[in-house]
């Protein structure tokens, strides 16, 4: 039986790290992850969970005790925000080289400088190219899904990635919303015992992170590289699992509105919400929109989202984040490539908005689905890089 | 527990030969002389910061460590091996583990005194079951001989180069084991390879099997970075002790104890006088005041830690 809760994005993640049980969680204070920690802080507190809880003395030590707790066999969690994240930067690639399936709960917020504590998508887009799994969530309730699903994801043994699940600072950390929970035995049935091939303490010796010479590190990036490609099934096999198991359906992304769609907004995590209620007031004065909700965003699913943009004249890519490459952000840039080779291309234009926890109210979508219509008259994407809600623009 | 050199060699070798560490580089001499201090029956996973030892033992797909060995970056050893230990500790509580694990960290003087720090003073606070070695070369060896906190002042390396207006490094070495103390751990040792190595081994002992975050700082000397013939190690190790350079003590629950006086205290020369590093201190016009600012320090330090041993 499901459980309806009320609770808000990080107390839902605690609670999934309670009900997972993981064998270990190294994790240290940020806004507005930090909620995450105390919830959890209190289980070990309470003995409602066996984990053993390291209070490092930083998050790039919270990255290193976990990839040296999982390759001594234990299921390791983590959880950061911002300049935690960037702190153990050096480390996510560590992890995801050396094969090591750690899961990372990442409160979405803006990077420094100068410091900001609210919410972009600054922290993990910046670590999209570091070989972890990146999962991205509307709201309260896809976070807790995305984090249960993530164990399945990271330790299948054709995948042996680290994957990290993201929700936006304050908008959803903080918000308390309407949740469906498992129970915690069907959670624990779900996400099975972790049991890897081979660990640093069973018995027999083991070298994890040898010197990788010009002879084999190339090899060894390639195999990762093919682990990422790989993970795209599986991905798709443990949402249908959970699905079957919960009724909530996930795909790569979610088409809102999308069959005959002539003007698209793609978006991921909260302001998707947001994007969609606009949609639904421009539909109920019959113009043809949709979103599409990028769930997915490593592995990238280019050929399945070129396909779904395929029908539409004129894109709009929403980026929570500028990449400062002086031709858009980092979602743009992927989605742009995957519809290079489609015969007949959407208009693309790109929209840098909401930095820092600028608020992203339905203001914003309008402008951006105006601008698509005259995009769609004019033809041009000249302008192809823009702003929404800075002021004087 | 009665020291036997010979009957100690006899055991299996954990940290086994073909690494490719230079001769009479002291860091795998410090290795295996805290893996033999290791109980027959115990199991280890020893982690290892990003250093000669690392790059030089587990070269993909050979490995000189006939163990549980985990290499993740420079300044986290402490951290990541603190993963091992708290792994071990919830499997062991779920009764996962049969085997006695026992957990320790390497790195050199740049992974400890330098970089790794914040890293080492986090998991001896947390009081983790281990045991963190720092190899002592005082410099970062690995990267070309450049300049750390641990490099003796006047001493010459690569980013402290003897100049015309500068003569090497202008710093004393900074004294981390007794910022180690400073975090009230239950046993911190400093030693270095005497004799028939029993002053390694029983602190290596001591610190495996006292529970909690333990710390042997080993001066491990460096023929390449220090310019001396590889046979010279012992002698070099020797001198650093007999001339008060390194003293050899511990520290136990706090208190403080001289391991080794020597007999005669030697002058700093004898130390100094064969090691390449500190040759221009014999030739510049100002030498003898130099080695004399040396010998001040050395007599301050060692006056002190008497004291301190009383």
């Amino acid at each position: 039986m499901a459980i309806r809760e009320k609770l808000s994005g990080n107390e839902a993640v605690a609670t999934a790290l309670r009900q997972v049980n993981p064998d270990v969680v190294a994790a240290y204070p940020i806004t507005p992850s930090t909620e995450v920690v105390h919830y959890f802080s209190q289980y070990v507190a309470d003995g409602q969970v066996d984990t053993e809880f390291i209070a490092v003395e930083s998050e790039h030590s919270a990255m290193s005790a976990c990839i040296g707790a999982q390759a001594a066999g234990a299921r390791s969690s983590t959880v950061t925000s911002a300049c935690g994240l960037a702190l153990m930067w050096e480390l996510l690639y560590v992890a995801s080289g050396h094969r090591l399936p750690i899961t990372l709960n990442v409160i979405n917020r803006a990077l420094s400088g100068p410091i900001n504590i609210n919410n972009d998508h600054s922290d993990s887009m910046g670590a999209r190219d570091s070989g972890w799994i990146q999962l991205y969530s509307e709201n309260n309730q896809e976070a807790y899904d995305n984090y249960l699903m993530s164990l399945r994801i990271a330790e299948h043994k054709d995948v042996l990635l680290p994957v990290m699940t993201c929700q936006d600072g304050f908008i959803t950390s903080h918000a308390i919303e309407n949740i469906e929970l498992l129970e915690d035995d069907a959670v624990q049935k779900f996400v099975g015992k972790y049991n890897p091939e081979r660990h640093l303490i069973d018995g027999k010796p083991m070298s994890v992170g040898p010197y990788d010479t010009v002879q084999f590190y190339f090899e060894h990036q390639y195999q990762r590289a093919q682990a990422m490609i790989g993970a795209k099934k599986i991905i798709l096999d443990v949402f249908k699992e959970y699905g079957d198991l919960t009724g909530r359906k996930y795909g790569l992304f979610e088409e809102y509105k999308m069959e005959d769609a002539e003007r698209a907004i793609v978006v991921l995590n909260s302001s998707a919400g947001t994007a969609k209620f606009v949609c639904d007031k421009l539909r109920a004065k019959g113009e043809k929109v949709g979103v599409l909700k990028l769930r997915v965003f490593r592995p990238f699913p280019a050929a399945e989202i070129a396909k779904a943009l395929s029908h539409v004249k004129a894109v709009a890519v929403m980026d929570k984040a500028d990449s400062f490459s002086a031709v858009g952000g980092p979602v743009f840039a992927d989605v742009r490539s995957a519809c290079y080779d489609l015969k007949e291309r959407p208009l693309m234009i790109n929209y840098i908005y909401g930095l820092g926890g600028r608020d992203v109210p339905v203001e914003n979508f309008e402008t951006v689905y105006e601008a698509l219509s005259e995009v769609i008259k004019t033809g041009s994407t000249d302008n192809f890089y823009r702003h929404v809600g800075v002021r004087g623009l | 527990m009665s020291y036997n050199l010979k009957k100690e060699c006899c055991k299996p070798e954990r940290f086994v030969g073909g690494h490719r560490l230079c001769a009479g580089c002291g860091a795998g001499v410090a290795v295996r002389g805290v893996l033999r201090a290791l109980n027959d029956e115990d199991k280890s996973v020893s982690g290892v910061a990003t250093c000669c030892l690392e790059v030089s033992s587990v070269l993909y797909p050979f490995t000189a460590w006939n163990e549980g060995y985990i290499h993740s970056a420079f300044e986290n050893v402490a951290a990541t091996i603190a993963g091992c230990e708290a792994a071990y500790k919830v499997k062991k509580r779920k009764g996962e583990i049969k085997d006695n694990y026992k957990f320790v960290a390497f790195a050199g003087d740049g992974g400890t005194y330098d970089i790794g720090l914040q890293a080492l003073s986090g998991a001896l606070e947390r009081g983790h079951d281990m045991v963190y070695v720092c190899y002592d070369n005082e410099a970062y060896m690995n990267t070309g001989l450049q300049r750390s906190s641990s490099t003796p002042k006047f001493a010459e390396v690569s980013t402290a180069p003897v100049g015309s207006e500068i003569p090497g490094k202008m710093q004393h070495k900074k004294d981390l084991t007794e910022i180690v103390v400073g975090h009230g751990v239950p046993y911190v040792a400093q030693t270095t390879f005497t004799a028939n190595f029993k002053d390694l081994h029983e602190k290596a002992y001591k610190a495996h099997y006292t529970p909690g975050a333990n710390f042997l700082n080993i001066l491990a000397p460096c023929p390449r970075g220090w310019r001396y013939p590889p046979e010279d190690l012992m002698l070099i190790c020797k001198l650093a002790v007999d001339t008060c350079v390194w003293p050899l003590y511990e520290v136990i629950e706090g208190d403080w104890k001289l391991t080794y006086e020597p007999k005669k205290k030697l002058p700093i020369e004898d130390y100094i006088k064969i090691q390449g590093r500190f040759r221009h201190l014999f030739s510049m016009p100002n030498g003898e005041e130099m080695i004399a600012d040396l010998q001040a320090h050395v007599d301050k330090k060692w006056e002190r830690l008497l004291k301190k041993c009383k």
